[in-house]
């Protein structure tokens, strides 16, 4: 509920039309990549959206360094993000949903279970399945249409344990959740050298985890026969930890933006939203991961 | 912030104003309610006698598509939009919305989705054919090239869905009056509250399911194809579980206006408020926990088929104590039946309707019959125009004197109402029959047994299209030359926070918030 007698309404602004025009050319421009092979357009949008996006955030950071922003209106940021990061978790929720989908339903019953089996069974009569999923119906069928991996991403075992990619990067993943969170600490006690120096391992992590997971991609692509196009196992793998490899880059430079923002004394012990709304989505990408781990990796 | 608004196009383009940007919304989504309207022209011209006359069937299948998305996606969501935004900050006495430069972005995102949706009917291949619903393997395998320029379109419209939904919840939760309690909310704020809460839930579903087509079409995935390993009943899943939330993200800002303009013209105050926000949130939950009652054919489990079924029934619970209500206020009240009123009987006795024959539609048995037949096409019309888009023009006419500072005439409205009523149900009411004579849906040609009741049903489309013209002339009439009408409250009955301001309501409002009692 309204507190403040004055709520600060920005003057009009050339930004977000400027903004609308990059994602119209963007979607324009993907399109024409797709079916003409044309990158032109999609560049000079992704361009203008990234100089949009670097002006839009400056002048926010400005008019709040100028006291212009009411507690009230820096609630209004805190609802925006929250229900930003929201949408996130629906957008993750489709993907985690098709793979349970996939591995509870639709295997077993192209498998022959259930009230139908009688006629999948006359689709694809040799067709067994299994999870992870190595041979694909089509395959079963004598087809080469879908081809499924050589080998999966699954626990390897005890004694190989400490060679798995996706267990040290787990480990790294949380790890950086618990350093932003004593950065987090460390600003609210106006402690702002540990902030940076934790701040800053954060950022470390975050980029040891994308490369980890950039070997892990290489080493599916050149040695495993996993690709996006191995049957429903390469294209649930690939889609899930994809977003999520996505994600976490969006989150490292924005934990990358919050330092320079801390090395130049943005932030203080009762203003640091930059820094929070940074660190919320750093704890739900990591969120994402420990269930793309179980998931992905563990339960299969 | 103490001027007025700027001059030019500038005005408009660069807005952060939430009347100017409600303004544009309105303006967008009834141009795109024209050109949605042009394609229902050319679809029932079509029909209008067995054989093709006009177009061939290819062409046929793109105006069924892209008759739909662009009234689900531009005309009717965006129209609503339009009103929350204009309505909102004047309803809960906050100066603008919450955040205004991304409320500018949310809209400004819409003109350039749509123009590359619409320019696909141009392109080699032609526009999507699939229909609105875009079933893969029809959408994937079986797609036109440009289904890529389509997916497209959807991601950039659903991020500005999903902007202009954050920003209605921050304005909301954030922005009231001191005093306005949130069991003091006019029901208009109420209902858009959990139409936003919806947007923000499922348009990341729908981004996920158009994106998993990309990759199925571009990059050799599997997700919908069972040669992989994937499953096309999955793209029905994922879609529905956008799909149904999706037709009460429609639905329930016309059920908030309904219950603004039944009061004001029964000069009684709302009977059953809070059973009205319940209601509102009981249907939202239910929402998300029926969606395969979509494909009761397509093939599921016998326990899935029943639990489906009892699940979707329940709806009518709080569907009934909405109208329940609204007939309640009514009663015994000192009724007048201005245009606004007029439409908003009428969405009680239609949208009625179109619940009933939902309620058929629900029981998995009987849906095995009516299953994409012409009857479905009717109970779906019932509840997208008769509930949504006739909510629309009462919202239009209920509010055009507050916003322009000029009234309407009234036998004007009253005549477009009527044309618009019998033009809908002459339109309409024979596709039940249609239906359920076993005339299929998504046919460009029809057996001849099926021609008497099409050439009616063409001949109501006609005139409900006409009435459309005519509300388009009522308005630009009503804002060039309309009898002033600048009291503070235009209508006797009306209560809330938007009747204490002059009219026009100037360009800023309650920069400094009201006290609400």
């Amino acid at each position: 509920m309204s507190t403040e007698s004055n709520y600060y309404v920005p003057e009009e602004s050339r930004l977000p039309v400027l903004g609308a025009l990059a994602l119209g050319l963007m979607a324009l421009g993907a399109g024409l990549l797709l079916n003409d092979g044309a990158s032109g357009i999609l560049w000079v949008g992704t361009a203008l959206l990234v100089a949009v996006m670097y002006i839009w955030f400056r002048t926010v950071i400005r008019e709040n360094i100028a006291g212009m922003n009411s507690d009230q209106l820096k609630r209004s940021y805190v609802w925006g993000m929250s229900w930003f990061i929201f949408s996130e978790v629906m957008f993750f929720a489709v993907f985690f949903g098709t793979l349970f989908y996939v591995r509870t339903l639709a295997l077993p019953w192209l498998g022959g279970e259930g009230d139908r089996s009688d006629m999948i069974h006359l689709v694809w009569p040799e067709f067994t399945a299994q999870w992870p999923l190595m041979e694909t119906p089509s395959q079963a069928a004598g087809s080469n249409e879908f081809i499924g991996p050589e080998h999966n991403m699954s626990f390897p075992g005890w004694d190989k344990m400490f060679h798995w990619l996706p267990l040290w990067n787990t480990i790294i993943l949380l790890t950086s959740s618990v350093t932003v969170h004593f950065a987090h600490h460390a600003i609210k006690h106006d402690d702002r050298k540990k902030f940076n120096i934790w701040l800053a391992v954060s950022v470390l992590l975050g980029i040891i985890f994308l490369f980890l997971q950039y070997e892990e991609y290489h080493e599916a692509y050149t040695e495993m026969g996993l690709t996006l196009e191995s049957g429903i196992y390469g294209s649930t793998f690939f889609m899930l930890t994809g977003f999520h490899g996505f994600h976490v880059t969006m989150g490292t430079f924005m934990l990358l933006i919050q330092l320079i923002r801390g090395l130049k004394g943005h932030f203080s012990a009762d203003d640091q939203f930059g820094f929070e709304a940074s660190s919320w989505y750093w704890h739900f990408v990591d969120v994402v991961w420990a269930g793309l781990f179980l998931f992905v990796y563990v339960l299969a | 912030m103490a001027h007025g608004p700027a001059k030019g196009i500038g005005r408009w383009l660069f807005a952060t104003n939430h009347k100017d940007i409600g303004t544009m919304y309105l303006w967008f989504s009834f141009s795109m309610f024209l050109l949605g309207g042009a394609f229902a022209m050319i679809i029932r011209a079509e029909l209008f006698a067995p054989g093709m006359q006009l177009i061939k069937p290819e062409f046929f299948n793109q105006m069924t598509t892209m008759h739909g998305l662009i009234m689900v996606f531009g005309a009717i969501m965006p129209s609503f939009v339009g009103l929350a935004n204009w309505m909102i900050p004047l309803q809960i006495g906050a100066p603008d919305m919450a955040l205004p430069r991304m409320n500018n972005l949310s809209f400004w995102i819409l003109p350039f989705g749509f123009a590359l949706l619409a320019s696909t009917l141009f392109m080699e291949g032609g526009a999507p054919n699939f229909g609105w619903t875009f079933y893969a393997p029809l959408s994937t395998t079986y797609a036109p090239d440009t289904v890529n320029f389509f997916i497209f379109g959807v991601h950039i419209i659903g991020a500005s869905s999903i902007m202009g939904s954050i920003n209605i919840i921050a304005t909301v939760l954030n922005l009231r009056a001191p005093g306005m309690t949130m069991m003091k909310l006019p029901l208009f704020v109420w209902t858009w509250l959990i139409t936003a809460f919806l947007l923000v839930a499922v348009m990341p579903v729908l981004a996920g399911a158009v994106t998993m087509m990309l990759m199925d079409i571009n990059f050799g995935t599997s997700f919908f194809d069972a040669a992989g390993g994937g499953d096309p009943v999955l793209f029905q899943h994922i879609f529905w579980f956008f799909g149904h939330p999706e037709v009460y993200i429609i639905i329930l800002p016309a059920f908030g206006v309904i219950s603004e303009i039944i009061p004001t013209f029964s000069r009684k105050p709302l009977f059953g408020y809070s059973s009205m926000v319940y209601a509102t949130s009981a249907i939202a939950f239910l929402s998300f926990i029926v969606w395969a009652h979509h494909m009761f054919t397509t093939g599921m489990p016998i326990a899935g088929e029943l639990y489906f079924m009892y699940a979707t029934m329940l709806i009518a619970v709080p569907t009934g104590v909405k109208v329940f209500n609204w007939i309640t206020t009514m009663f015994k009240g000192s009724l007048t039946f201005e245009t606004p009123m007029l439409f908003a009987i009428a969405v009680v006795i239609l949208f009625t309707f179109g619940g009933f024959t939902g309620l058929m539609l629900a029981v998995a048995p009987a849906d095995i019959q009516y299953h994409d037949s012409y009857f479905v096409v009717g109970h779906f019309h019932y509840v997208m125009v008769a509930g949504a888009v006739f909510s629309m023009s009462g919202a239009v006419y209920y509010w055009l004197p507050k916003w322009t500072g000029k009234m309407y005439d009234e036998t004007m409205g009253k005549m477009q109402f009527w044309i618009a009523f019998v033009g809908f149900n002459i339109a309409f009411i024979p596709q039940h029959f249609l239906g359920l004579a076993g005339m299929p849906r998504r046919y460009a040609d029809y057996a001849l047994q099926f021609s008497d009741w099409n050439m009616v049903s063409s001949i109501g489309a006609f005139m409900y299209g006409a009435a459309q013209l005519m509300f388009l002339y009522n308005v630009i009439s009503t804002i060039v030359s309309g009898k002033p009408s600048t009291e503070e409250k235009t209508w006797e009955g009306a209560q809330g926070l938007e009747w204490t301001l002059p009219s026009p309501a100037p360009f800023h409002t309650f920069s400094t918030p009201p006290k609400v009692k």
